[in-house]
Order: C-alpha cells, then structure tokens, then sequence
C-alpha cells in the first residue's frame, strides 16, 4: 500500500454551498403544500404529579389540527437511546422544568408556538431536587455508584511523605448548535415514513421513529445531508423531534415539521453533565502521585440518557497523560430534575481530566513547584520505554508520545522564559495579574460500548467512472464527507472531485453507529476503503483474465492499470469491467480490532488507541472585578498522520475555544424552582469573535503517525482538541495564585464572578486597597 | 390590508403584513425561496439572520448589517434588502469575501457562515477593518473564530466587486422613487405626535430590537403598532454651544459616531452592548424609553446629568433623565407623551464607563458603573455615579456622591465611599451576577475610577493587552 500523504488546501465539501447560502439544512427543504407544524407544550414545574391537563383553549387556538398528550400515541411513548424508558410525553408525573407534555400540530409554525402556550396544567408540586446535594440527600442513584480500583490507594496515600485533598465543582454546557433541533416526517404509500433530521444518529432515529409507530424498523427511511452543528447535541436529543413528526405524520396523513425555537431547545434537551471532584492525593517530594482517591458526582438530570458511558468516560479519563500506581475512582449517577444531560463533545472525558489536572496543580502549588515539572514527573512512559505502564483500568499505554510534544511545545511556545516574565510582571502590577499554563492531553478513541465500534460503507462506481459514496457517517461540520470522499479517491487514484458525496440514508447503510465518539473518520473511512479495495480487487482479477495474467501482475498505482506494458486509466477499465459484467458496488464493514471492556469492573481495553496533544495559554485578570482575557494560546496536537490538515486544524482551533468557553464564559443558571434561566443566547454566553486569543499558534504534530492501523495512520480528532482549553482555565487560576497564599481552587466555569470571589476569599497578601472591602 | 414595498437583492417586492408584527426573516424564510438566511436565536444575539439593509441618509447609500429575525417588514420602507443570496454577482462570481472565507478555511458546519458573509460584506463595502467588532454579534461554535478573521482581513484587500458598484449608481434612485407609505408609519412629528395622543396604547416601534422579542419570544401581539425610526424630527443631532440635542430615533451607531469625540469612554461603552447589528437598528430613545434597569446608556447619560425631552403633541417638557425611571417598569411618561430627545452637556472631561458581564462583546450589563468628578485642586465639586443592574431602574449612588462632594479626593476618601455604595444599593442575584458580586465590584469600579483617574498602581485597561 501506498502511503497517503495529504494534500494540502482540500477544503469543506460544502464550502461554497456554505459561503453562498446554497446548503441545505432541513429547515431549509421545501414545504410541500399541507405541510403542518409541530410545538411541545411544555412543564413549568420540575417536580409533580399531573393532576389535570385542560387543552380547550389550546385546541381553539388559531390553525391548530390536533393536539396529542401521551395517551393518544398509537405505539411506543419512549425517545431513550438506553435500554431505559425515557417517556416522549410525560405520564402522571413531571420531572423538570420544559418537559414535553403534549404535542400542538397546527398551520404554521407561530400558530403550533401560541397554542402550546394555552394550555391549563394542574400539578401537585413536590420538591424539586436540583443540585448534586440535594440529589446525594435522597439517595437518587441511577445506579449504585461505580468504583475502579488499583494497587492499595489509601496505604499509598497513608504512606506518601506530602498529600493534599479538595474539590471542584464543574459547570455543564449547552451545545448551542447554531442550528437548532429540526426535523420532518413525510408520510410515503404502505406505512412507509421517511424523516429528515438533524441528527448524529439515524439509524437510532430510525429505530425510534419505527417503535412510535409500531412498525418494524424497514418502514422508516432516514436522512442526512448535514446538520448545522451537532458537538453531542444530536446524538439522542433529536429522537423527541423525529419520534413527534412521524406520529403526528401518521395521524394526520400530512407531512409534518417540527423545530425548536432556541429558548425551547435550551429548556428541553440536554446539556454536559456538571460534576463535582472530590480528590485526596499522596504524592513524593518531586510531585509524582503514589496514590489517589478521586469520587465523581455526575449530576445526570430526570432520565438516564447516555449518562452511564459519560460518567464511565470520566472515570477512565481521571488518569489524563498521569500514570496513577494506586487508584480509587468511585462515581456517583445522581437523579435530579433538571434537563437530562447527555453527550457533549468529550463525552465526560473533560470533566475527568479536569479533575487529575486541579490534582497536579494543587500538588506543584503545595511544593511550590512549576506544576509543568510535577506533570512530566507522572507521565507515561514513552513507546519506546523498557516496559509500558498500564493505566487504571489495566490496559497498556504503548503509544504515549506526550514527552516529546510537551517538550516541543515548552520550547516553542517560550513556556519557561514567559513563565518567569509573567512573574516578574505581576511584581509590579497590582491591579492586573497574568498566568500561564500548560496542560497536557491523552484521549482515547473508540466507543467505551465495544459494539458500536463498527460501520458500513456503500461505494458505487458508475459505467463513465463517476464514484458514489455513502456511508454510516453523518457530516456536522466536522468535514468527515471530504475526509472520506479523500479516502475513496485515494483508493481509486482518482481527484476528490470525481467522488459524489450523497447524505446519510438508512436505505443505503444499516445499522449504524452515531457519528460520535471521534469515530467517524477511523470506522467509516476504513469501511469505505474496504469497498473500494474490494471494487479494485475486482478490477484487478477482471484485467488479469483479460490479459492471461495473473493477479499479481497487474499494477494499480495513481490511478492506472499498469498490465504486460500496457496502460489503462481507470474509466477505461470500468467502462470495459462494466462490458464484461463486472459489478462496480461494493459495501465494506469495518470493525475496530482489539477491543474487550467490562464497565462493571474497569477492567480491559476500552479503547483501540490514544490522541494526545497539549497547550499553552496565557490570560491576564482584574483583580478588582475578574474581568479576564485570553491573550495567547499556542497548541500542538497530535493527529497522526492527518487525512485533511485543513480540516483537522479546524476541529482544534474550534475545539479548543469551545472547551475553554465552557470553562469560563458559559454558565448555566437554574433559579430555586428549576427553571433554567440562562436559556438563550442572550443569557448563556458563548465565545464571540473577540474573546478569541489574541495570539494563536496552532499546529500538527508533524511526526504524527498512528502505529494501530487506522485508516491511513491517521488519529481521530474531533473531541480531543476540546480538552486543551483546560489550559485557560489553570492559566487563570495560576493568574489569581500570583496573589493568595493559600491555593485558589478555582471552581468552573471562572466568570468573572468566581474569579473575584476566589480571590476576596483567599486574599492574603498585603495590598492595602482591598481594605474597604467586607 | 397593509402593504410594504421595498427591494430585496435589487428587485422590488410587495410584502402585505396587517398586523404589522411580521420580522424579515419570517418572511424572508416562510414567503421567498431564499433559505440562505438563517434562524439561529430569533432573538438578535447569534448573527445567523444578518442581512444588509441599503438605505438612503442624506442622500447617500448607506449600507448596514442588522438581524433579520428583529427587524419588522415596516422598518423596510424606502429601503433595499441584501441577503446571501444577492452577494455573489450575476454569473455566479464569488464575492471577495465568499472567496476569502472558503480559501481560509471560515466554514465549517456552515449555518451561521450566511450571516458571517453579509457582516463581512458590509465590513467590505464600508471598508471597516475593525472585524472584531464587525462580527461581535455573529456567533460561530465550530471555528473558534480564527479563520474567519483571516478570511476578513484577506478579503479587505481586493476591490468591491463591479456588481456591488453598481448599485451604488442605481439603487438611490430607485429608492427615492418610492413613496407609498403604508400606514403605521407617520410622516412627521405632528402627525405622528397628534396621532400618538389619539392612541396612547400604541406600541412604538424604533430599531425594534426590544419589541422584537415581544413578537418573537413572547408572542405578543402589538395593538397597534407605530413605527417611527424614519421621522426626520427624530433623528436630528444638534450641537448648540456646550450641549448636545440627539434625536430620540438615533440609531447608536449615529450617536457613537457623534459622541465619540467627546466622550471617548462611552463610546468604548457604546461598543460594548449589543452588536453592529442591533447597534445599527437600536435607538437612543429606545434604550431609555424601554426603561430597563440594564440598559447601559441611562447610567453613563445620567452621570452626563442629561435632560430628557418628552413630547405630547407639540408641548415639550425637558426633565433630568433619572427623575424619568421611577420603579421598575415605571417612567415619568403620561399617556400619549413620547421622548423626542435627549440633551447632552458636552464640557465634562473625566466620564468614565465601565461595565461588567461574563462575556467582553455582546452581553448584558451586570453591572454598569459610570462614573463623573469634577476637581479643583483635588477637592471634589462636582460627582455624579450612576449604575446600571444595581437596582430595579439606573440609579444615582446619592448617598456617596453625597459624601463625596466637597472631600478632598484621596483613597482613604474613596475606600470609605465604596462602604456607602451598600446603603444606595440593594442589588438582587440573578443569572447575570450575585448581589454579592455586584455590590462588591460596584465598590471596585469606584475604586478603579479613582486608580485611573489618578494613575495609581500604573493603572491600565485589561483591553489594553488585547491589542495584538
């Protein structure tokens, strides 16, 4: 095989679809006349039993058709993608503030919006439990909390000559999509449905959709051309949408739609999970861990969801790049009422990491130490290493290359020498302070649920040699349909261009996986490359007849057939294979190899391998009101070797500025009855264009090379980058250390607010214009 | 049966909206095939539905990017629309910045790129190199915002395109060609003042960037709505001597143009609230008129110690603007009396603004301090402080301006102001900010005034360092 070397300056597929407003989303399809509108009429109470739901006013509301509570759904009233029920409509009982109640199918959209307003819902309130105490007061565990363990940690600890202990509690997210959840359901002859959806997931969609209709899963066809954002989002937050248009769909006999408005989207779906960390540390004087005892509270919201592989991430990602020789993690799955949290970009590997990340900075503030130093003491041995360390959970680490890009990165983001400047600078300046941080990444890649980690490609090549391409993956931005186009075209030796990229159908590929877990590119790529080599196989063993050669003999290379000194390109080859009977489609199936994982223990290898990478951030703060800015950030990130650099550069720059977003400006806000306060932009700030740094220098690790056999060597990159905005948040809390004694232990997200409070609260230094404060 | 005409991409349209409560991107999206502008919020905060409005001032084509999806088909009259759709040139050639933002890579899951072109265009065709500010109110959640700033800067180097040009030359005439005025909209300021007096439950309608949510959030239906951004009386600045007349239907992006020379730090305040976007539709009248508690020109005009001037019919009286917000959702305004305007004293020299929010750009004030001290020989005469989300209107700190006034200014004087600063403030918590946070930073902000004012500690703005 040749090596794929990338070519540079491949952009989007869609670019200039996108830059002329030209690509369609499904709020962007043509209505077809008749076309109705769907609305939820949603909780205000977080907790209660349903006593009386008075519709009248609802039902004569301008345009509306039909009104549907969850005693009128004609089959399955579940939206779950877990084994656990997780009601579409509620039944007797709500459990947070914006749950679907019942569904308004009206003329327009605005009518189905008004209606969903009218309706006279008496509840028995009971008290809402929201936060992770109240939640840890009632004992509502989805599941009796999890532990992992190894080595003795507790006599490590006991034993080690320095420890420290503390908490953080960390915010969640809203993905804020800019396109918010949409989808339509036409109704086709024999009880057929066809849906359009922005969704992550449509084979889930499907399957969905089918049990809401009774109907077995071949009479729903589902489609994808891209969403406008997914970050997690769209995994299982789509379902409600799909699930609602085909029934009212069904019921109607009328093609229905259904989008969110943003505030609605905000109060329905999910969001990350917040957790708290509660950590005890013993470690030696150079700062290496002996041991640990990290508990997790994941605040899971009113369903299950996906929040049992979230908080299983956490749990595997509470070692970062640390080798950890004696290790506790228990994780705690608590019920409260409040949006269920689901799969956001990192899927609980960030919140994991954060945690081991506070850890070593609290040790390097304990030893006075610059915490890069207590950090390289606890890396994993490299590759090349006598022996391999095994992480927590018992699998071997053998690709860890984190070493080598920290130093790389130390040197060439100038780490040390603007660490001593930043120090020297906040000497002298009393009201303004900076701080720099650097933090490492190691995420791995593959579905903690082994089954998933497969996927389905469909590769037709057309008598004139045009390529059609489907595969199970679905594009949200990411660029996975040019990377894969790529790989086809590739395998074919032919320009990207000549490779049609059509939408995700479950017609065409069954059975798939969401595009989720940084998978998309690793299994759909090989999948496709799977149907291409069995197509030139084809070719091959077709050419070898025809030239009484054997198969070995005939070349392909670049795109040519190369047989007994003769030529042929390859339209040649398939106009004549087409001739002769040769079949031109092929599908391919790949699975990821490797792979064996028992949750309930912790004990295997969840993961096929690792992507690191690592930042280096530097913020100033004022110290009189926590105002804070980025001011540089610099980043290498491994991603093996890259199928796209554009693109992969693309999901680091924008994975980076999504994940410190989510540790500093994007605070989710629930008033005491559980309303979510914070539920549009307006409230619930985002990263705009200036809060980007200043400086930014980001770059591929050029040595990047992946030595399992992923699809060109290359490394999944779509959640990992999000964790080096971790950076920023330590780069801050370093900034408020340059003034307190004692360590900050800044909580996330650090607004502004938090930033002054930890710095009022842990003032011990002499400044003497703080003393008219309280 | 009320009827908008007006141009989109050049052609001319008749859009019919009786209730007057129709947006541009409703229309846009439900009555047109252009599905390029986008929904992202339908609230004026994400940038996905920004358009560019031509319209003509002073004879001159203007060209300004607002969001669709708050902007009523009324406020189009007598102006032209420019969506997505009407950027690339007749033969399908790319716009410079379309070309720009595909070569750097500015696109990724492309929703919110629509709205990030046309605020680029209109960067482009107004040669503002300050993109920064320009996409403050475009959100973009893939990109990290990066490459869209390369793909700006890249663009501002190539020449407007010949198809662009071209309507410069023909659209003024177009425009001015039309005079069919639908009704909602009045003429003049007599008959809209007599009209208004007639119908004080109207709801009137400037930038519309309040209202808007109304209609798109709240669902609202307006009683009779009455748009009056176009009345001339309204949007007249006039400068007498050491005082400053603003028409009350200035957008802010005409007052910060005015006032910037002036009051360089309310202009940095101006610049902070809102976007290009909404700043370009939003009026002065209308951030005070609405009597929000967190509107962010009422503290920085009132510590101006600005005069406002409200109308009813053709009488005027003139009142100093905090004595308009009485309670929370309660002005100095009887029915069917308006604010025509506001006077501005122009001879203060150290108004400083400064607002706190967990975001730099585009968010709501948590707390917004504006501070003004007149010395003679570090004595203080002359101290006015009003804030903003510090109680249920902006309010005045009495109580420490009291204390103030005739102390010889030190930081002794202040640390024991900033104490005071608690008994004129009682601050609730909420989504923005704990009233912890805002009591706390309020005293910081008087603290931080005095620092700049006096250069203490080798004062600077934290902005300061954002400068590359």
């Amino acid at each position: 095989m040749s090596v794929y070397k990338a070519k540079p300056n491949i952009h989007h597929d869609s670019a200039r679809l996108h830059v002329t407003g030209e690509a369609q989303y499904v709020d962007d399809l043509a209505s077809t006349e008749g076309t109705l509108h769907l609305a939820f009429g949603l909780s205000k109470t977080a907790s209660g039993k349903i006593k009386t739901i008075n519709l009248g006013q609802v039902k004569q509301s301008e345009g509306v058709i039909k009104v549907i509570l969850a005693s009128d759904l004609p089959a399955a009233n579940d939206v779950s993608p877990s084994p656990f029920w997780e009601p579409l409509l509620a039944v007797d009982m709500v459990e947070y503030v914006g749950q679907p109640i019942f569904i308004v199918v009206a003329d327009t959209n605005l009518n189905a919006r008004k209606a969903a307003r009218k309706a006279k819902i008496e509840i028995e309130e009971h008290k809402p439990l929201l936060t992770i105490d109240e939640a840890l007061a009632e004992e509502t565990f989805f599941e009796e909390p999890l532990t992992y363990k190894n080595g003795d940690p507790d006599s490590a600890i006991k034993s080690s000559p320095r420890k420290v202990s503390g908490e953080i509690e960390i915010g969640g997210q809203e993905h804020f999509y800019l396109e918010g959840q949409v989808a339509i359901a036409i109704p086709q002859e024999n009880g057929g449905m066809l849906i359009y959806s922005s969704t992550q997931h449509p084979s889930e969609i499907q399957h969905k959709v089918a049990d809401a209709l009774g109907v077995p899963m071949n009479f729903v066809r589902v489609e994808v051309r891209r969403m406008g954002g997914g970050f997690g989002g769209k995994e299982s937050q789509a379902n409600a949408l799909a699930c609602s248009c085909a029934i009212a769909a069904r019921m109607t006999g009328k093609p229905c739609r259904f989008r969110y408005d943003r505030d609605d989207d905000f109060l329905i779906t999910g969001k990350r999970h917040d957790f708290r960390i509660k950590y005890q540390v013993g470690f030696d004087p150079r700062g290496k861990i002996n041991g640990i005892i990290i508990e997790q509270y994941v605040r899971c919201g009113w369903s299950l969801d996906l929040s049992f592989p979230v908080s299983d991430r956490a749990m595997l990602h509470s070692d970062n790049t640390y080798f950890l020789p004696a290790s506790k993690i228990t994780s705690y799955r608590l019920k409260t009422n409040t949006q269920s949290a689901t799969a956001f970009r990192g899927f609980g590997g960030p919140q994991g990491m954060l945690g081991i990340e506070r850890v070593i900075d609290h040790i390097a503030h304990d030893l006075k130490k610059d915490p890069l130093e207590v950090r390289k003491v606890n890396f994993y041995a490299p590759p090349h290493a006598v022996s391999h360390q095994k992480t927590h959970y018992g699998m071997e680490v053998e690709d860890c290359i984190i070493n080598e890009i920290v130093d790389e990165l130390a040197m060439t983001s100038d780490y040390h020498q603007r660490r001593r400047e930043i120090r020297e600078w906040n000497e002298k300046n009393h009201l303004l302070k900076r701080g720099i941080a650097l933090s490492p990444v190691k995420f791995g890649i593959s579905f903690t649920l082994t089954h998933l980690n497969q996927a389905g490609s469909l590769v037709h090549v057309y008598q004139d040699g045009s390529i059609h391409l489907n595969h199970g993956g679905t594009e949200m931005g990411q660029g996975l349909m040019i990377k894969i186009a790529q790989v086809a075209a590739n395998t074919f030796g032919q320009s990207v261009d000549a490779v049609r990229i059509s939408p995700a159908d479950t017609e065409k590929v069954p059975n798939t996986s969401a595009t989720a877990a940084s998978s998309g590119t690793d299994i759909n790529g090989m999948a496709t490359k799977i149907a291409c080599d069995k197509i030139v196989r084809r070719l091959i063993d077709f050419l070898g007849q025809r030239h009484q050669s054997k198969p070995e003999e005939v070349l392909f290379e670049h795109g040519e057939f190369k047989v007994k000194n003769e030529t042929y390109s390859f339209r040649e080859v398939i106009k004549d294979a087409y001739m002769n009977r040769v079949a031109l489609s092929a599908t391919g199936f790949y699975k990821t190899p490797k792979l064996h994982w028992d949750r309930k223990i912790g004990k295997g290898r969840p993961f096929f391998y690792f992507a690191y990478g690592a930042a280096v951030s530097e913020v100033i703060i004022d110290v009189l009101t926590g105002e804070n800015r980025l001011l540089r950030a610099d980043i290498i990130h491994d991603v093996g070797n890259s199928l796209n650099p554009a693109i992969d550069l693309g999901q680091i720059e924008g994975g980076f500025v999504q994940g410190y977003g989510w540790l500093t400006t994007e605070e989710l806000y629930w008033d005491d009855k559980g309303f979510l306060r914070t539920h549009a932009p307006s409230t619930y700030k985002i990263p705009a264009c200036r809060d980007r740094p200043v400086d930014m220098r980001v770059k591929l690790w050029e040595k990047g090379w992946n030595r399992e056999e992923t699809i060109f060597n290359s490394k999944a990159v779509g959640e990992p980058p999000l964790m080096l905005g971790i950076s920023v948040f330590l780069a801050i809390s370093d900034a408020i250390a340059s003034m307190t004694g004692i360590y900050p232990a800044l909580d996330a997200p650090a607004t502004p607010e938090c930033i002054l409070k930890t710095l009022t609260q842990n003032y011990q230094v002499p400044f003497d214009f703080q003393s008219g404060r309280n | 049966m009320s009827k908008i005409n007006f141009f989109i991409n050049n052609e001319p349209v008749t859009a019919e909206d009786p209730a007057g409560t129709t947006t541009l991107l409703e229309w846009i999206r439900e009555k047109t095939s252009l599905k390029g502008t986008k929904e992202g919020c339908n609230e004026g905060d994400c940038g996905a539905c920004t358009v560019i409005i031509e319209s003509l001032e002073d004879n001159q084509l203007v060209h300004s990017a607002v969001n669709s999806c708050i902007l009523f088909l009324h406020q189009l009259h007598n102006k032209s629309v420019r969506t997505i759709e009407g950027v690339s040139g007749p033969e399908g050639q790319l716009h410079p910045v379309q070309e720009a933002m595909i070569k750097f890579n500015g696109n990724q899951c492309g929703f919110c790129t629509p709205g990030i072109v046309m605020s680029l265009v209109s960067a482009h065709t107004n040669d503002n190199g300050d993109l920064d500010t320009i996409l403050a109110g475009n959100l973009c959640r893939c990109t990290g915002y990066d490459p869209i700033i390369n793909a700006g800067k890249d663009s501002l180097q190539k020449p407007k395109p010949a198809w662009l040009r071209d309507v410069e030359t023909k659209l003024p005439h177009q425009l001015s060609t039309n005079t069919d005025k639908p009704r909602y909209i009045p003429d003049s300021i007599e008959a809209f003042s007599d009209w208004y007096e007639k119908n004080p439950e109207a709801t009137l309608v400037a930038g519309g960037t309040d209202v808007g949510l109304w209609v798109t959030k709240e669902l609202k239906t307006l009683p009779s709505p009455c748009f009056i951004s176009d009345i001339p009386e309204l949007k007249k600045i006039k400068i007498s001597g050491n005082t400053m007349t603003v028409g009350a239907a200035t957008t802010l992006t005409k007052f910060d143009h005015v006032i910037s020379k002036y009051y360089p730090s309310l202009s940095e305040l101006i610049n902070r609230f809102g976007s290009v976007q909404i700043r370009n539709a939003a009026t002065v009248g209308g951030n005070i008129a609405n009597g929000s508690p967190i509107g962010d020109l009422p503290p920085a005009l009132i510590a101006l110690s600005a005069n406002l001037i409200l109308r009813k019919k053709s009488s005027c009286r003139k009142i100093p603007l905090e004595e308009f917000f009485m309670d929370y959702g309660v002005q100095n305004r009887k029915s069917g009396e308006f604010v025509e305007g506001i006077e501005i004293p122009l001879q203060y020299e150290w108004l400083r603004c400064y607002k706190l929010s967990k975001r730099r750009d585009q968010d709501i004030s948590a707390v917004c301090g504006c501070f003004l001290m007149e010395l003679n020989c570090q004595t203080i005469e002359n101290v006015r402080i009003a804030f903003g989300g510090m109680a249920a209107i902006p309010k005045r700190a009495t109580k420490t301006e009291a204390f103030l006034c005739g102390k010889f200014l030190s930081q002794d004087t202040i640390l024991e102001a900033m104490t005071l600063l608690e008994e004129d403030f009682k601050p609730i918590s909420d989504m923005r900010a704990s009233s912890d946070y805002r009591i706390q930073s309020a005293k910081n902000l008087l603290l931080k005034y005095f620092f700049e004012r006096n250069r203490t500690y080798g004062f600077a703005s934290i902005d300061h360092y954002l400068v590359s």
